[in-house]
């Protein structure tokens, strides 16, 4: 049984790295649809896969250690992350030992080593975009704290298994006034951590405007492959949470027994598509904010979030 | 504790919409999106005035709703756009202290009517009690958009949002005000509105601007 457990485990894990950048093209999709544009193929994020890992990389004179290994490492943290995520099943060996703050921990983690390996080669571009991104990053991280007390109150636990396990063994339906702030405090941390459109624009090659771009500008071949599949991961482990936190349906919470995995399985890709469409609605019809208006956004998301728990103390007692 | 009826539930839901459009309010800078949001209160305000009248059995409360109905996400906004557009105001100039310090201060003044409301809840006996904490937040915080403006038009938006809170105040914890004084006043807001109206058309004519900045030296320079 214990065995069993394990092999769910690699299982999920398995899962998020497989579905990740299938997600991925589903949104540039929705995207293409919705701007009249002609649509890639749904498989395109694999075959940008297949062709960065057949090339050779190529690596800067000055680079150290820090830059080959980097991509390793965000990849890897990004795997950990969907191995603490319950997005198929509750019955997660590495959820019991790491709680959601070391979610946060590891998302830390993922962009302090990618913000270094930006600056390692020492281009003015690789600079600019670790320092935003750093910006962007201690403006979120409290929003993502928060929005995630917001569900810790209510389930009176920091696990998130027990959280999907509390909301999904209510018994009668009840409105929660303080999930909705967080929720809405969760989509604009989603937009501004996944390097998304009022934040930054994941298709520019903008010089001046770019984020996330602007930190891989050196890599290319394997070490960018991962790069860019570490940042899919991290879309898809964002929504999870999400999903985790404010739809939980479908996740298998008895056990685990093939029948409950297929069923949860299920509504993870229902649930992944809506996410996408919507996803992909919101960035076509938003514009891209100003750099410098990126904390007001940024502080809205926190101060919702804090909103949702002060709701909550208020309307509970 | 016990659970709080569906009803009561939705109403908490509804005051925290407010709540959410009262920040809103203070962040947006085009003054007709901020008409559209006092329109988004007014409907919030109606729904829960009728859900209240519908789970009190107060039938009166349906007249304040429909008044509320016909004022507030009605004749308002369509006097307030209309001003907009004689006076070609279409975006305001930015708050005087920067967004998220000013949301910072908004976070600081819920936290003050969440503490001030907690002795009044305990002692109410309504259901629906503690809305009373969220309606005291929603009148600060127009009261801080007053503060932040420098335009006299987005000013009378925070007036206005103002007595929204005060409305949402009134059937949640005390079941509706009588009839005589809920008419008084909305006519009162009504009238208001007009004679804010031609202020706005006098100081215009005076200054050039409705920015409000230049009533504040006696003389002319």
């Amino acid at each position: 049984m214990t065995w069993a457990v394990y092999l769910w485990q690699l299982g999920v894990c398995l899962c998020a790295i497989g579905l990740a950048p299938l997600f991925a093209g589903w949104v540039g999709q929705c995207r293409a649809l919705l701007q009249n544009r002609s649509a890639p193929s749904l498989w395109q994020p694999y075959r940008v896969l297949r062709k960065l890992f057949h090339k050779e990389a190529t690596l800067a004179n000055d680079a150290s250690w820090l830059f080959r290994g980097a991509p390793y490492v965000v990849f890897a943290a990004m795997v950990l992350a969907a191995a603490i995520i319950p997005s198929l099943t509750t019955e997660l060996p590495a959820a019991r030992v790491a709680d959601a703050i070391a979610l946060v921990g590891l998302f830390a983690t993922a962009r302090m080593f990618m913000a270094l390996a930006a600056m390692d080669v020492g281009t003015a571009f690789g600079t600019m975009g670790a320092r935003r991104e750093m910006m962007i990053g201690f403006l979120t991280e409290p929003a993502l704290l928060m929005v995630l007390f917001n569900a810790f109150l209510m389930a009176g636990t920091t696990a998130l298994p027990a959280i999907v396990q509390n909301t999904l063994t209510q018994s009668q339906v009840t409105l929660h006034p303080s999930l909705a702030f967080a929720a809405v405090a969760f989509v604009m941390v989603l937009l501004a951590e996944n390097a998304r459109l009022p934040i930054d624009n994941p298709t520019t090659h903008l010089e001046l405007t770019m984020i996330h771009e602007a930190m891989t500008l050196e890599y290319s071949a394997r070490h960018l492959a991962l790069i860019e599949w570490a940042s899919w991961l991290k879309l898809f482990n964002y929504a999870c949470i999400g999903f985790t936190l404010f739809a939980p349906w479908g996740i298998a919470t008895h056990g685990v027994s093939p029948g409950g995995i297929a069923l949860a399985m299920l509504a993870l890709v229902a649930k992944l598509a809506v996410a996408g469409a919507a996803l992909a609605l919101f960035e076509t019809a938003s514009a891209k904010l100003r750099l410098f208006r990126a904390p007001e956004f940024l502080t809205m998301a926190f101060l919702l979030a804090v909103l949702g728990l002060l709701v909550h103390l208020l309307l509970k007692g | 504790m016990p659970a709080p009826t569906f009803s009561a539930q939705v109403l908490q839901t509804l005051a925290g919409a407010l709540l959410l459009i009262s920040f809103a309010m203070l962040a947006e800078r085009r003054s007709r999106h901020l008409v559209t949001l006092l329109i988004w209160q007014g409907a919030v305000l109606v729904t829960s005035t009728l859900l209240v009248a519908a789970t009190a059995h107060l039938p009166h409360l349906f007249f304040s709703a429909v008044l509320t109905l016909v004022l507030k996400v009605g004749v308002l906004p369509w006097i307030l756009l209309r001003l907009m557009r004689r006076l070609g105001i279409e975006r305001d100039n930015e708050p005087l202290v920067n967004v998220p310090t000013l949301m910072l201060v908004g976070l600081g003044l819920v936290i003050f009517a969440f503490g001030l409301a907690q002795p009044v809840t305990a002692l109410a006996t309504t259901v629906i009690r503690q809305t009373l904490g969220i309606a005291l937040a929603v009148i600060l915080l127009a009261l801080l958009m007053i503060l932040a403006r420098r335009k006299a038009f987005t000013q009378v938006i925070g007036f206005l949002a103002l007595e929204n809170g005060l409305f949402f105040a009134a059937p949640t914890t005390t079941y509706g005000m009588p009839m005589v004084v809920e008419l008084g006043i909305a006519l009162d807001v009504l009238v208001g509105v007009f004679i804010f109206g031609v202020f706005f058309f006098h100081i215009r004519e005076q200054f050039d601007s409705l920015d409000l900045h230049h009533l504040e030296s006696l003389k002319e320079d």
